[in-house]
């Protein structure tokens, strides 16, 4: 009780700067927290003409009909394929971008090097899906490049076995500069001495990055990795639904996709929610044991 | 004190360089294509197979292709719109907020820190944001290209860390002249902030000019289209035959091949011409903000 009326006592001495945080709670209300009271209806058997509220509850219904559905775990595995490849190649790729740049001693170069390695980062997904549907076409210069190491020309985009792979090197191609920022501004804040001392007793280059530049910058790559495990079962959506073709649903189908096609194309809003909903509960899940995990053994933690 | 370099660090500097050319060359070369493809002649470009080292058939034909198409230009003007009323919008949302939000001026400051970094982990997912979002009004009108993308609390994150590190002697200043926090915001941290305030303009403008998923649900009309929506019509969908009026069927599909990439380098090339200019700023944002908000 104490803490509402100082509270009231704050929000009235204080009317500005409360005003000022207003538009962002108007905000939040509307485009953040009023879809999550919409969950609901992943509970309820949701029809428009109802509305949320009238709308029968029928319980966990949808949830078990997820699980009982014959493709419910070939998405699971879709989706955890394709993180396990950005896991794997997309993740290290930056880091050991960023050392190596880092290594650059030619300021002007890092600077270019910088400015051109960012630009794909501000490139469009639906120019970038574009990009990649051309990409994979078999006239295309990247069949050029399996042709010279031996393989045959093929449409890329029409083999089901290749899309975690595409999806996850467009991807790296996006981002791997931006994503490198981070970890260059925990690398700025690496004692240079202790290079100066290596050096002296004779660690050689490789040595100096095994034994002082990555322990520099753990703590950043446990950050980035605890956000990773967090989203292991989420997947940008929106580059799958633009580059997919029938012929690949089978490995291109992950949760995300399948919530938009069978939700908002099909209809199927109840059931979609709830899917949603299990994706994101579990991907909550995730976050805070990664997140738990990391504080226990490194001290390094999200919140 | 300084030591001379051994043979060891040569050759990895020499092995470095090449792996950073490698690195520019990989991630140059793609866009350097679709350029030389947009100049390419139609016909010869469909029968290319391969490397594009210079325009094939050097040609503008497709730039006109692109320039004569109506929905093109709507969607580019569309697109400017949105982003210039949008921008007001975040603005409006983002500096106040993250004003009062940084230091400790209110009482309420974690708990709604909180409610903010909430929604970074957990959402409704777009089914119920759907539903919702459409029965308040937001549909197939302006509010709904511009409103969805307002607002990302990383940006209120950037600013604030932003703020926060301001030296606090001169908002004590105009506290000595008297001033509210009206004025230490308007004369102080915003003018102070202005480096900060362009990257996540910057942030904002390209997230809205690349946006399609939330506008393709909750747009109708085709004149209402931004940019990216006129995109996927041509370039997913395919269904670009408006620009192939006056052409003879069996080009059609060759005329079209240029025509794809011509359009996208007139629809990117906005974003890369401002990027530059403010990537010295956008770096130190990106690290003043980090990860941790």
């Amino acid at each position: 009780m104490k803490y509402i009326s100082e509270t009231f006592a704050d929000i009235r001495k204080k009317k500005m700067l409360y005003f000022m945080i207003l538009p962002l709670i108007i905000y939040l209300i509307i485009f953040a927290y009023l879809p999550m009271y919409g969950i609901i209806i992943g509970f309820k058997d949701y029809s428009p003409y109802k509305g949320i509220i009238a709308s029968k509850w029928v319980g966990l219904k949808y949830f078990k009909m997820f699980f009982e559905s014959h493709y419910c775990w070939q998405i699971i595995r879709n989706t955890l394929v394709i993180n396990l490849y950005g896991l794997f190649i997309g993740f290290p790729i930056p880091i050991l971008f960023a050392i190596l740049l880092n290594e650059v001693r030619v300021n002007k170069y890092k600077k270019v090097i910088q400015t051109i390695t960012y630009i794909p980062h501000f490139i469009s997904i639906m120019v970038i899906s574009t990009m990649i549907i051309e990409f994979c076409s078999s006239n295309s210069f990247i069949n050029s490049i399996i042709v010279f190491f031996g393989g045959e020309r093929k449409s890329l985009l029409s083999e089901p076995k290749l899309f975690p792979l595409i999806y996850t090197i467009s991807g790296v191609w996006q981002q791997f500069g931006w994503d490198s920022i981070i970890y260059l501004a925990a690398l700025t804040g690496i004692n240079m001495e202790l290079y100066e001392v290596a050096k002296v007793d004779g660690a050689n280059k490789f040595k100096q990055i095994i034994y002082i530049t990555l322990p520099g910058i753990a703590p950043t790559i446990i950050l980035m990795l605890i956000l990773k495990i967090g989203n292991m079962l989420s997947v940008g959506f929106e580059k799958i639904l633009l580059i997919s073709n029938p012929l690949i649903t089978e490995a291109s189908e992950v949760i995300s996709t399948f919530v938009y096609t069978r939700g908002l194309q099909g209809g199927d809003y109840s059931y979609s929610t709830a899917v949603g909903l299990l994706n994101a509960v579990v991907n909550f899940i995730l976050l805070t044991f990664a997140n738990a995990m990391s504080r226990k053994l490194s001290e390094t933690s999200l919140w | 004190m300084r030591i001379k370099e051994s043979r060891g660090e040569r050759v990895f500097y020499i092995i470095n360089t090449i792996f950073m050319f490698i690195m520019i060359l990989i991630t140059l070369y793609p866009i350097m294509y679709v350029i030389f493809a947009s100049f390419s002649d139609s016909n010869m470009l469909m029968r290319h197979n391969g490397f594009l080292l210079w325009p094939t058939g050097f040609s503008f034909e497709a730039y006109k292709g692109v320039f004569e198409n109506p929905m093109i230009m709507s969607g580019y003007i569309n697109t400017i719109i949105y982003i210039i009323i949008g921008l007001s919008i975040s603005m409006l949302i983002t500096v106040p907020g993250a004003y009062a939000l940084s230091r400790n001026r209110i009482k309420l400051k974690s708990l709604v820190w909180k409610i903010v970094i909430f929604t970074m982990y957990f959402s409704g997912g777009i089914v119920p944001y759907y539903i919702l979002v459409k029965s308040l009004g937001i549909y197939n009108n302006i509010w709904a290209a511009v409103l969805p993308m307002v607002f990302t609390p990383m940006n209120l994150i950037i600013l604030r860390s932003s703020i926060e590190s301001l030296p606090l002697s001169f908002e004590e200043a105009v506290e000595l002249d008297g001033g509210k926090d009206i004025e230490k915001l308007i004369y102080v941290v915003i003018p102070l902030s202005m480096s900060t305030i362009s990257v996540i303009l910057l942030f904002y403008a390209v997230s809205m000019w690349n946006t399609w998923f939330i506008p393709s649900l909750l747009l109708k009309d085709r004149e209402l289209y931004p940019l990216q929506l006129v995109l996927r019509e041509i370039l997913i969908s395919k269904s670009a035959d408006d620009m192939m009026i006056d052409t003879g069927i069996g080009e059609r599909a060759a005329l079209f091949e240029s025509i794809k990439y011509a359009t996208i380098v007139f629809s990117t090339v906005p974003i890369l011409c401002v990027y530059p200019f403010l990537q010295k700023y956008f770096v130190k944002g990106v690290m003043t903000g980090g990860v941790k908000g």
